[in-house]
């Protein structure tokens, strides 16, 4: 069985439409963070979640709302307030911003408050099943190292790409893991996921994943790039494209295929994990194949031409071939 | 040749046996009521707080109340010195917790200032001069730096014996974030938090003080001998609210013996058989108890606890190595007190950050999601793999299988946790590891193309992708070691995950795929491949 039997498509030749369309999503998930804003989870918002479970048939969310309006008013309206995990689990998820005075053991005070509240109101018999609170502070520095670990790590992989390949590739892998970032933020942002701290790992997975997939690809370039001097780099990246194209679309088959399990059946704490490791495999994917490979054959293109130009006189214009980018080995 | 694949079939063999019996092994025989050997129960699997259930507490050493402690004795002890001297000053008055400040030196009592000072402060503190006789003392950067340390791990080491007299069964607490002053406190199955967390940050600074004037109202009428000043060397202290005693006594501000000096406490009763909290000193705390007393006698004793006096009896006698602390306590409140002192004192006070609670029925529930996805991703990936890639998928199932078990195993006994986010990594590690497996088998499948024999086809195959390999394995650890430095607690656990996964799975699909084909194409030389 042969899903691929080793295609020919012109991949290159769809580079400036995928871009396209990649900056299309981009730029609509940047409309949607900067309007409706990204939604933080509670470790780096800081704030108070309340889990509890109902001995019976809990009630509708609107009964919970207002039992917390009469005891705390005007937090209620403000409160999160959630089925959480399967039906049967009879479980509610309720969310307010802020936490009781961070000094000492006052932290739990909002938490308290939220039980004490449902019990007054008679909602029916219930036990709180967990408490999650992040004083304000812990939340900021959550929030700066989430970014630094992303940095770091894609300097990292810069790093080593530009190490073990050429600089071009470096930039077209690095170009293609920041696009898979925003890809999946814009997700995010559209389906309005919180972004918890499984969520950010789930980011670095993808981060890992997405070179991954570009390695595979490039590595095949550097191989062709030995055996194909005659050819240019268009021709001998189109080619190591095709020929990886049965690999990639499998191994994107079975992480998918276990991103699913996840998302299907790791439960609500997993949930936003695995919505994210889906968006990020398929991105990732998608990136490796029109993005990152189109981006080194540019830039190298680019680089080259300038090069010319500078060797050359100024004035003449350097002849303008995307296609044939001279003939120097790349490795 | 067939003895080189003997060896690696052994050795393949033995990697499986000794990672099945660590990691895998405990597991089941835990679920069937298998014989498991204590040294095999000891290196089991744990599971994180978010699986088992428990409280997750981070909390803040305010290093700067130790500091300020400090200066505020050295500044104490500078005024002492100087009084001794016959050298009268303004005032000395503690600036910040790094600092105080002197005014009112005396022109011609400088010289002798700056000698006295420097005697007592001079390895910890810089001195600077100001205009008309004023002062400034200012803690060096390097003893305030240690200082801070030493409270931060003095507070930790408070919090352990607490947490273990508690009776918690594997508590975590550890120094954490960077800013040096953080402690996680981990506690599986506690389920009094509120409790937990009152024991946690009581900074129980126990002293005895003799007491000059009280108990008395008000302040006023506490001062009335006193012209309504507090004397330089003496200080006001209310009763403790807790102890249902509300008035003002004036002590001595030099303690006649402190927490330090404790030997043991523990829970007792009072003579009229309410509950108290008996305490014992150590010999050089007894001797300077038995001496403040001795001197003392007929005078109120104070017990001041965290700044307040909790109870205050007349010295009959000379006193030397036992003591009761009374008061309207319940039994409750005695226990904790007692376990309190018996572990010391606080540097500082606690300021709680965060807290997580995850009920035992949560924990439980993400177990079995967290399994059921396991399950379902394992044969997805297996189903996959066996309808792709024929009888080579037998292969590939089987490295993946032994990738899982050594996974486990190795998690297991480097003493790893495991959490919900390291089984998602563990899903992951199925579904992503493959990916090695079908770099290789794709190669493979290009080799026979182009007309090798089977076995050039296999060893080519193999030998041509490992760089890639290689190069794909090294930058998903670049990004799971940076979220392993970011992450804490559940996130430490999937990059845990990760990492052990991708090692192990160079080795499964590298090396024990390998010696499957060799070990299976051994006997039949140009079978044709099923792949």
């Amino acid at each position: 069985m042969q899903i691929f039997k080793t295609p020919h498509f012109d991949f290159l030749r769809w580079r400036w439409f995928a871009i396209g369309l990649s900056w299309v999503i981009i730029i609509a998930g940047l409309v949607a963070i900067k309007t409706k804003g990204l939604p933080l989870g509670v470790e780096f918002s800081g704030g108070t979640v309340v889990i509890v479970q109902f001995d019976q048939q809990p009630p509708d969310s609107s009964v919970i709302r207002n039992a917390l309006e009469r005891s705390m008013p005007g937090e209620g309206q403000n409160a999160v307030i959630q089925r959480y995990g399967p039906e049967a689990a009879r479980q509610y998820m309720i969310r307010v911003p802020d936490v009781g005075e961070e000094a000492g053991a006052e932290l739990s005070q909002k938490a308290e408050k939220v039980v004490d509240a449902l019990k007054k109101a008679n909602v029916g018999s219930f036990k709180p099943a967990g408490t999650e609170i992040v004083g304000p502070a812990v939340g900021q520095d959550l929030r700066r190292k989430g970014i630094l670990a992303t940095v770091l790590s894609l300097v990292g992989i810069l790093l080593y790409i530009a190490f073990r390949f050429q600089f071009s590739f470096a930039v077209g892998a690095v170009v293609a893991t920041v696009h898979d970032l925003l890809v999946t933020f814009a997700f995010l942002a559209f389906f309005r996921y919180d972004l918890s701290l499984n969520v950010i790992a789930a980011i670095l997975t993808v981060t890992g994943y997405s070179t991954n997939d570009t390695i595979v690809i490039f590595d095949r370039v550097r191989e062709n790039i030995r055996g194909m001097r005659r050819d240019n780099l268009y021709d001998i990246v189109n080619k190591s494209v095709n020929q990886t194209m049965g690999r990639t679309v499998i191994t994107a088959g079975t992480a998918l295929l276990s991103a699913l399990a996840l998302f299907l059946f790791g439960g609500e704490v997993l949930h936003g994990f695995a919505f994210t490791m889906i968006v990020g495999i398929v991105t990732g994917t998608y990136s490796s194949v029109f993005i990152a490979a189109a981006i080194a054959v540019i830039w190298q293109t680019r680089a080259r031409r300038m090069g010319k130009m500078s060797a050359q006189s100024p004035a003449t214009s350097a002849p303008s071939n995307t296609r044939k980018p001279g003939r120097r080995r790349a490795s | 040749m067939k003895k080189n694949i003997r060896w690696k079939l052994l050795t393949s063999l033995a990697v499986f046996v000794i990672f099945f019996a660590v990691g895998v092994y405990p597991i089941l025989a835990q679920r069937y009521h298998l014989p498991l050997p204590s040294w095999l129960a000891a290196k089991q699997l744990k599971l994180g707080l978010d699986l088992k259930g428990g409280v997750h507490l981070v909390l803040r050493v305010e290093t700067d109340e130790a500091l300020k402690i400090h200066t505020t004795t050295t500044s104490e002890q500078l005024r002492e010195a100087l009084r001794t001297a016959g050298i009268s000053v303004g005032s000395i008055k503690v600036a910040s917790p790094t600092s105080f400040h002197v005014e009112g030196v005396p022109q011609d009592k400088d010289a002798a200032f700056t000698r006295i000072a420097d005697d007592q402060t001079t390895t910890e503190y810089d001195r600077n001069t100001g205009v008309g006789g004023t002062y400034d003392f200012t803690m060096k950067p390097n003893v305030a730096l240690t200082m801070r340390e030493q409270a931060v791990t003095q507070a930790r080491e408070t919090i352990d014996r607490r947490v273990n007299e508690l009776g918690v069964a594997e508590p975590n607490i550890s120094l954490y974030g960077q800013s040096n002053n953080e402690i996680l406190v981990q506690l599986p199955g506690v389920t009094d938090v509120a409790r937990a967390k009152e024991i946690i940050r009581n900074t129980a600074i126990l002293e005895l003080k003799i007491v000059e004037a009280g108990p008395a109202g008000t302040q006023e009428q506490l001062l009335q001998g006193y012209g309504g000043k507090v004397p330089d060397d003496m200080e006001v202290i209310q009763g403790s609210a807790a102890a249902g005693d509300t008035s003002f006594y004036l002590v001595r501000k030099a303690a006649a013996v402190t927490g330090q000096d404790l030997r043991n406490a523990k829970a007792t009763i009072d003579e009229n058989n309410r509950p108290a909290v008996g305490f014992s000193l150590t010999n050089e705390g007894a001797r300077k108890f038995g001496k403040a007393t001795g001197e003392n006698i007929g005078r109120l004793l104070a017990i001041v606890l965290d700044h307040r006096v909790s109870s205050a009896a007349r010295i009959e006698s000379k006193i030397n190595d036992e003591g009761r602390i009374t008061g309207s306590f319940t039994t409750q409140q005695v226990t904790d007190m007692s376990l309190i002192l018996r572990t010391g004192a606080l540097p500082a006070s606690l300021t709680y950050l965060q807290q997580h609670e995850i009920g035992a029925s949560l924990g439980a529930d993400s177990i079995r999601s967290g399994v059921t996805a396991s399950l379902v991703g394992l044969l997805l990936v297996v189903g996959f793999m066996l309808i792709y890639y024929k009888l080579s998928g037998v292969n590939a199932v089987v490295a993946l299988v032994f990738n899982l078990v050594i996974l486990l195993g190795l998690m297991a006994y480097i003493g790893a946790t495991m959490t919900l986010p390291g089984i998602a990594g563990f899903v992951l590690t199925m579904g992503i590891g493959v990916d090695s497996n079908v770099l290789i088998f794709g190669r493979i499948k290009e080799e026979l193309a182009a007309q090798r024999g089977v076995r050039q086809a296999i060893n080519a195959g193999f030998s041509r992708v490992f760089l890639t390999l290689l190069d794909t394995h090294v930058a998903s650890l670049i990004s799971a070691a940076f979220l392993f430095q970011f992450g804490t607690g559940p996130i430490r656990g999937f990059a845990m995950t990760l990492v052990i996964g991708l090692i192990s799975n160079l080795f499964t699909s590298t090396f024990v795929s390998k010696t499957l084909f060799e070990a299976v194409l051994g006997q039949r030389q140009t079978a044709a491949l099923s792949i």
